[in-house]
């Protein structure tokens, strides 16, 4: 069985993102593995420990810093490494689950799994418009993956803690939300001993897809009723909020 | 093409969920601007479909449709989007919608903007981009767009209403789908009920790891809360799913909610703003949360937690 695991590089939201023209600037902030990929990478391994699988992770080079994650992933489990040498960071989803459709056709998946979501999905999320390209049925919001033979049992989150269970047939596309058991640790050592070793496979990026919705404006949000902020050291912000629940009876 | 909107509506054991009327209402405002319909398209099966202020209700009803099936759902709304040629198609930002949307527009080439938060008369969206860092004013080309609106974005009362609904046969064949239903999966049970307490202390992922919590447990205990986390807590393994609050956990009203580490993603306020007093502590001067609290500090959680213990 063949698993593919596509994975975005986003810039990370625990920074600043300052934006530059219509858009973030790129040269400005940290590329990460989008954490929904990584819930990804972990439902793969789980099912390849399971059943047996060939697990291969797939990602468009952006910015040329791709390796990293692919190492991650590798070490996490997965067997083989492939990007897309795209060297555009402003390519919207679309576009690049274009460029991963074409590369993935190649290589006959049963399963494909995406990042429910990433923080730079503006245009929808690559997950369900591959599945549109690849011409194969998508259910995204995913928790947990078992498969038996040719057929799949998902569960589906909702809101609420409600959820419900899905049969499907192979292949298939996944968005994953969570894997069915928290993502395994890969050691740095262990990353670095991969990152000596594995041979990632350069795809030229092919295929033309646009979003088709023009940018006009990127902005962070106009404060709109921003909290009092309390001032001071740890100790002293503790006791005023410690003061403040007091005068309204919660401590 | 028409100038018409379409609004897909959610429900769930036959109730319309909330974002359904919240989009309806903004349609209807939207075709007024632009001479056309605000139509509410019900996919689904056992529905009392009539429960909207549209200007026109389509209900496909099927027995392959009476719960969601993304599959199904799917090609039942491209058929008819195919077939009608709105100028606008809305979907929620929910579970549901977000299967539906991006791949409706790959399959028809029209643009969609995601976590919408407004529309307004010449087509810009204003969109949520980066967990709620920035705001994306994105302009959609062509003659039909996509819209998943964030849930409360609008208000609901606008949308609700009475309009009798025109019942259709699927318009394409459901039989031989490859995603089958099998069964609802309900809420664990068993542990603390969060939506029912006066007072939470929440963790996120600033919280660090499963060796922290006991030190927010402990402050939780203190003040008689209980203790609830954003989204990664749970996927991490730290604290189980009955202790999420947000858009795929539980919402709650509280007396007090006391964030630790959280950056207030907009799918972890969906579960939460609605809290009487929100007091937030996030390294992080510019962290969305602070929109949204009515007290914040920029301080080291575990500093601030551990000072509070002592004065308590
Ligand atoms: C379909 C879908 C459904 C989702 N449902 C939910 C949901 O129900 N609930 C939910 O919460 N999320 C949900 N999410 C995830 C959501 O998008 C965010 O990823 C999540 O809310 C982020 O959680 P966080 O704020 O804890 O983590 P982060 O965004 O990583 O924030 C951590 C914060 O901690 C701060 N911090 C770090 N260290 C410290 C310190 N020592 N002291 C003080 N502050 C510190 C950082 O500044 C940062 O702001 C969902 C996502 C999707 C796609």
């Amino acid at each position: 069985m063949n698993i593919v695991v596509a994975v975005k590089h986003i810039p990370s939201i625990a920074d600043d993102l300052p934006v530059k023209g219509a858009n973030v600037d790129f040269d400005s902030v940290d590329f990460v593995l989008n954490w929904f990929d990584v819930q990804s990478i972990e439902q793969a391994a789980l099912i390849k420990e399971a059943v047996g699988a060939t697990v291969t992770v797939i990602g468009v080079d952006l910015i040329g810093e791709l390796d990293g994650s692919l190492h991650l992933a590798l070490a996490m489990g997965a067997d083989k490494a492939v990007k897309i040498t795209a060297d555009d960071p402003a390519a919207d989803s679309h576009q690049q689950a274009k460029w991963l459709s074409e590369a993935i056709k190649g290589l006959a998946p049963d399963l494909i799994f995406a990042g429910v979501q990433a923080a730079n999905d503006i245009d929808g999320q690559i997950g369900p418009i591959l599945a549109a390209y690849l011409e194969m049925p998508y259910i995204g919001g995913v928790s947990a993956v078992d498969v038996n033979g040719g057929t799949a049992t998902i569960s589906k989150e909702f809101a609420g803690g409600v959820g419900a269970k899905y049969e499907a047939a192979l292949p298939l596309v996944v968005g994953v939300q969570a894997s069915s058991k928290p993502p395994r640790y890969a050691p740095v050592s262990k990353v670095r001993q991969v990152a000596q070793t594995a041979v990632i496979e350069k795809v030229a990026p092919t295929g033309e897809a646009s979003a088709g919705i023009v940018v006009k404006k990127m902005s962070p949000p106009a404060m709109t009723g921003h909290a009092d902020m309390i001032e001071g050291s740890s100790k002293e912000v503790a006791a005023k909020i410690v003061e403040l629940l007091k005068s309204k009876g919660l401590a | 093409m028409s100038n018409d909107i379409f609004v897909i509506t959610e429900h769930m054991d036959g109730k319309f969920s909330d974002v359904s009327f919240e989009m309806v209402g903004k349609a209807k405002e939207l075709a007024s601007a632009w001479g056309g319909q605000a139509v509410a398209i019900v996919v689904g099966s056992g529905v009392d479909a009539g429960a909207f202020a549209s200007h026109a209700t389509i209900h496909v009803d099927d027995a392959a449709l009476s719960q969601f099936n993304p599959e199904a759902y799917g090609k039942v709304v491209e058929a008819l989007v195919r077939e009608k040629s709105p100028r606008l198609v809305m979907f929620g930002w929910t579970a549901a919608g977000m299967d539906l949307a991006a791949w409706l527009s790959a399959r028809t080439g029209a643009p969609c903007a995601t976590a919408v938060r407004d529309i307004s008369a010449d087509g810009t969206m204003s969109c949520q981009a980066y967990s709620g860092k920035l705001i994306a004013d994105v302009a959609p080309e062509g003659d039909m767009a996509i819209a998943a609106c964030l849930a409360g974005a609008f208000p609901a009362e606008a949308g609700q209403g009475s309009m009798a609904a025109a019942t259709l046969a699927s318009p394409v064949d459901l039989s031989g789908l490859k995603v089958k239903f099998v069964e609802a999966i309900k809420p664990a049970a068993g542990d603390v009920d969060i939506t029912a307490q006066a007072k939470l202390v929440s963790i996120g992922r600033g919280i660090g790891g499963k060796e922290n919590v006991e030190l927010a447990e402990e402050l939780a205990e203190k003040l008689g809360a209980a203790l609830s986390c954003s989204r990664p807590v749970v996927d991490a393994g730290w604290l189980p799913r009955t202790r999420q609050v947000g858009k795929s956990g539980l919402k709650v009203k509280p007396k007090l909610y006391l964030m630790l580490g959280i950056s207030g993603a907009p799918e972890h306020l969906e579960g939460m703003k609605d809290a009487e007093l929100i007091i937030a502590v996030n390294t992080d001067k510019k962290a969305p949360i602070f929109n949204v609290a009515h007290y914040g500090a920029t301080n080291d959680l575990f500093e601030v937690a551990e000072a509070m213990l002592e004065l308590l």
